[in-house]
């Protein structure tokens, strides 16, 4: 809004900005006192009666009417004082939403405000620039509730569906080598025993010379198709050798506990010689099943650890009771981050680049320019990005109503949500969701008197 | 977009090896040479890496609702089978039989033209009469006309919690309580401390010259306001429109308490589908992407007023 193309003309001396708008917000109080000669009362009446009566009736007189509301109980004739307000902080439901709105009111706008000065100061050499700033800036365009289905199907909890836990499961099996067999398990009635931690454990010293046997079942063939066939150890030259293999037979015909034909060998399992509770070798199985430990291993007990039977991993709950608020806090930011990038930028379009250089030239590197000169300097605008986004956190509604299933929108709950519940839902208490309001008030009254003594000293000038 | 502006003015930022002549006056030519190669060199990679996240960056906040789109043009027993993700190499998913069943449904087209009656009278009457007042605040001469714009400027943070109840007591009493008069009234009110500190603050820098050379010719308050601050306000006014029509389409809460349940607009008719998420999700994605794209569509064609609008008014 810097484009009026009257900038200028019999602007009163000294005042030399470029035209009416744009940072005229702070600015545009007016130096004296200014209006069209001989204007009629009653015309300047005419024009704000529509405002005065809107801002009246609707705004104004609500205050008023909450105030003396929240005085009173349910039913709204009995006289009870402050006890909603006291009920606000002692009734469970309200308390938790208290609680998640503190979560919310200290991390959501920190996050916001800091990603977007990331975001900022990264984007402000790139000259595509714009069109990330658009793309970061886009969430601010659409309804918190289209946000909120956006990131119900983000948070979908089956890695199948949901895009945050299939990135969760991507990265976690590319940084682990998970769990092989997860479903084999030893054969009931069979020598291998399993033992509290998961372990599988083969009773008994081990003997060089002679192999192991470890049969596993539970695995399902399909699994195995491109498996190779077991093999029975090799006798080994003094090593402690021994095969793990499913002990099924495709067809049946199988005899427990021994390598029958056509029967799997299970590959990469980890399989450790433990004397005394401690590991003394371990190796690794091959295609075939089969491994061979050093001959010092002998005599150990031959132990498979249990991460070789772990669960396969699958993400987080994103939308459990614990989670829950964090994610939504998640989706706020991508939406609001963006708003705090341009606020950001635009503050940083404003600092004197001969400061950023005499630093550099003093020998500073870019992150102690940034630390030391960028930041300090930029401390009003992060200041007031924060202070919106704190105002605006209080009453976040939307996002929680819609991302929290309603299984854990008691623990998701906060006080914009809890209002509209006790005010509008079937068992109403008008009286609590009165004083929550009057609450909601209270707590941006400090910014209403910021702005209007901020207003008043311009004027003063 | 109108706040960076002045970035993309600026000169670019030189290489931080060519410091220029107060940088390279202190340094002998040896060392400059040594420290050009070794910081271009650095640039260069810092410079790539920084390429790197941000694309990395842009890629994730684009996920959301590219997941959203996706879904949208898949069957629902496709959503429930599988990630999205596997549509992008599966075209043969892609069908747009949820649109066309979406369409076709009454109570979605008629909750979609809700929306419409609701946001455009809204914007309509929040330009209208906050233009009225920011005039009068800004040029017109009336008793106590400060202590009146302080307290519209105390009025700029008040959250609408307050007047939910309050208000839906009132509109009962009035008739109009689950009405879209109801909600466009409610949507109007909320919207004036910012319209009117906004276009008073833009109508207040017009040249005084302008209105006075007006006035001598005869002309009224009226004429003054039609011809003079209107057409020269008329940035800040767009700016404002678009603000407020966002503002509106986009609203949850009001329409949810104050819309007539039996024909409400896109977002309480969608919210309502919420309940059963996995079952409606064929209604839900093209619903919630239908109901975007006019926002989109705004922001896109619009972005240097949206973005002003929103710098100013986020406060609300």
């Amino acid at each position: 809004m810097d484009s009026t193309g009257q900038g200028g003309t019999g602007r009163p001396a000294g005042e030399t900005s470029p035209g009416p708008g744009g940072s005229g917000r702070r600015r545009g109080a007016v130096k004296q006192v200014r209006s069209v000669v001989r204007t009629r009362p009653w015309a300047a009446a005419l024009f704000l009666l529509p405002a005065l009566l809107l801002l009246g009736a609707l705004v104004v007189y609500p205050i008023g009417y909450s105030l003396w509301r929240s005085l009173f109980d349910s039913s709204g004739s009995g006289f009870v004082g402050l006890d909603n307000y006291r009920e606000m902080f002692t009734h469970p439901g309200t308390r938790q939403a208290l609680q998640n709105n503190l979560v919310w009111v200290v991390v959501a706008p920190a996050v916001c405000t800091g990603l977007g000065l990331i975001f900022a100061v990264l984007t402000e050499r790139i000259r595509w620039a714009t069109a990330f700033k658009l793309l970061v800036f886009m969430p601010m365009a659409i309804s918190m509730l289209a946000a909120g289905i956006i990131f119900r199907l983000v948070y979908e909890a089956d890695p199948d569906r949901g895009v945050a836990n299939a990135m969760l499961t991507t990265a976690h099996s590319a940084f682990t080598s998970g769990a092989p067999w997860p479903d084999a398990r030893p054969r009931p009635d069979g020598a291998l025993e399993t033992s509290g931690d998961g372990s599988v454990l083969l009773p008994g010293p081990a003997a060089a010379g002679s192999p192991a046997l470890l049969p596993l079942v539970g695995v399902k063939p399909q699994e195995l198709a491109d498996a190779a066939d077991a093999a029975a150890p090799p006798p080994g030259d003094g090593r402690l050798t021994g095969t793990v293999w499913l002990d099924f037979a495709q067809g049946g015909g199988g005899e427990p506990g021994v390598i029958d034909p056509g029967e799997k060998g299970l590959a990469g399992i980890t399989v450790q010689a433990v004397r005394d509770g401690e590991v003394v070798a371990s190796a690794t199985t091959a295609e075939d099943g089969t491994f061979g430990l050093p001959a010092e291993a002998a005599g150990a007990e031959l132990r498979l650890p249990a991460d070789n039977f772990a669960a396969a991993y699958n993400g987080v709950d994103w939308l459990g009771p614990t989670l829950v608020t964090p994610a939504i806090i998640g989706s706020y930011v991508w939406m609001w981050a963006g708003f705090a990038m341009v606020l950001i930028a635009a503050g940083l379009a404003g600092v004197d680049r001969e400061l950023l250089e005499a630093a550099r030239v003093d020998g500073a590197n870019e992150w102690q320019v940034f630390r030391r000169v960028t930041v300090p300097l930029l401390a009003p605008v992060l200041a007031v990005v924060l202070v919106t986004l704190m105002i605006n956190v209080l009453k976040v509604f939307d996002l929680v109503l819609v991302i929290a299933p309603g299984s854990v929108q008691p623990d998701a709950n906060v006080l914009a949500l809890q209002l509209y519940t006790v005010s509008f839902g079937t068992r109403t208490n008008q009286g609590l969701g009165s004083a929550i309001a009057v609450f909601l008030l209270l707590l941006v009254v400090p910014v209403m008197i910021f702005n209007i003594r901020r207003l008043r000293r311009e004027r003063a000038r | 977009m109108t706040v960076h502006t002045s970035t993309d003015r600026l000169p670019e930022p030189r290489p931080a090896g060519s410091t220029g002549p107060a940088g390279s006056a202190v340094r002998g030519p040896v060392e400059r040479a040594r420290r050009s190669t070794a910081s271009k060199l650095a640039s260069l990679a810092g410079g790539g890496a920084v390429r790197v996240v941000l694309i990395l960056l842009g890629l994730v906040w684009l996920l959301p609702t590219l997941g959203l789109l996706a879904s949208s043009f898949r069957d629902r027993r496709d959503i429930a089978a599988d990630g999205w993700w596997t549509a992008l190499t599966d075209p043969g998913q892609w069908t747009t039989e949820n649109y066309s069943a979406l369409l076709a449904n009454d109570s979605f087209t008629g909750s979609a033209w809700t929306t419409v009656a609701i946001t455009v009278p809204s914007t309509v009457l929040v330009v209208v009469v906050g233009a009225m007042a920011g005039y009068a605040f800004a040029w017109l001469d009336f008793p106590g006309r400060d202590w009146w714009f302080l307290l519209v400027v105390g009025l700029l943070v008040v959250p609408v919690q307050v007047a939910l109840i309050p208000v839906a007591k009132l509109f009962n009493w009035l008739g109009i309580f689950e009405t879209t008069l109801g909600v466009v009234l409610f949507h109007s009110a909320f919207g004036l401390p910012f319209a009117v500190f906004l276009l008073r603050n833009f109508f207040a820098e017009i040249p005084r010259e302008l209105l006075e050379a007006a006035r001598l010719d005869g002309a009224g308050e009226l004429r003054l306001f039609t011809r003079v601050v209107l057409p020269l306000g008329a940035p800040a006014v767009f700016a404002l429109a678009i603000f407020q029509f966002m503002w509106v389409w986009n609203d949850l809460l009001v329409a949810l308490i104050f819309a007539d349940s039996a024909n409400p607009p896109m977002t309480v008719a969608l919210q309502q589908e919420m309940r059963q998420f996995g079952a409606n999700i064929d209604v839900l994605a093209p619903g919630a992407f239908l109901s975007i794209l006019v926002p989109l569509a705004i922001f896109f064609a619009f972005q240097r007023q949206f973005v002003s609008g929103v710098m100013a008014g986020a406060v609300k």
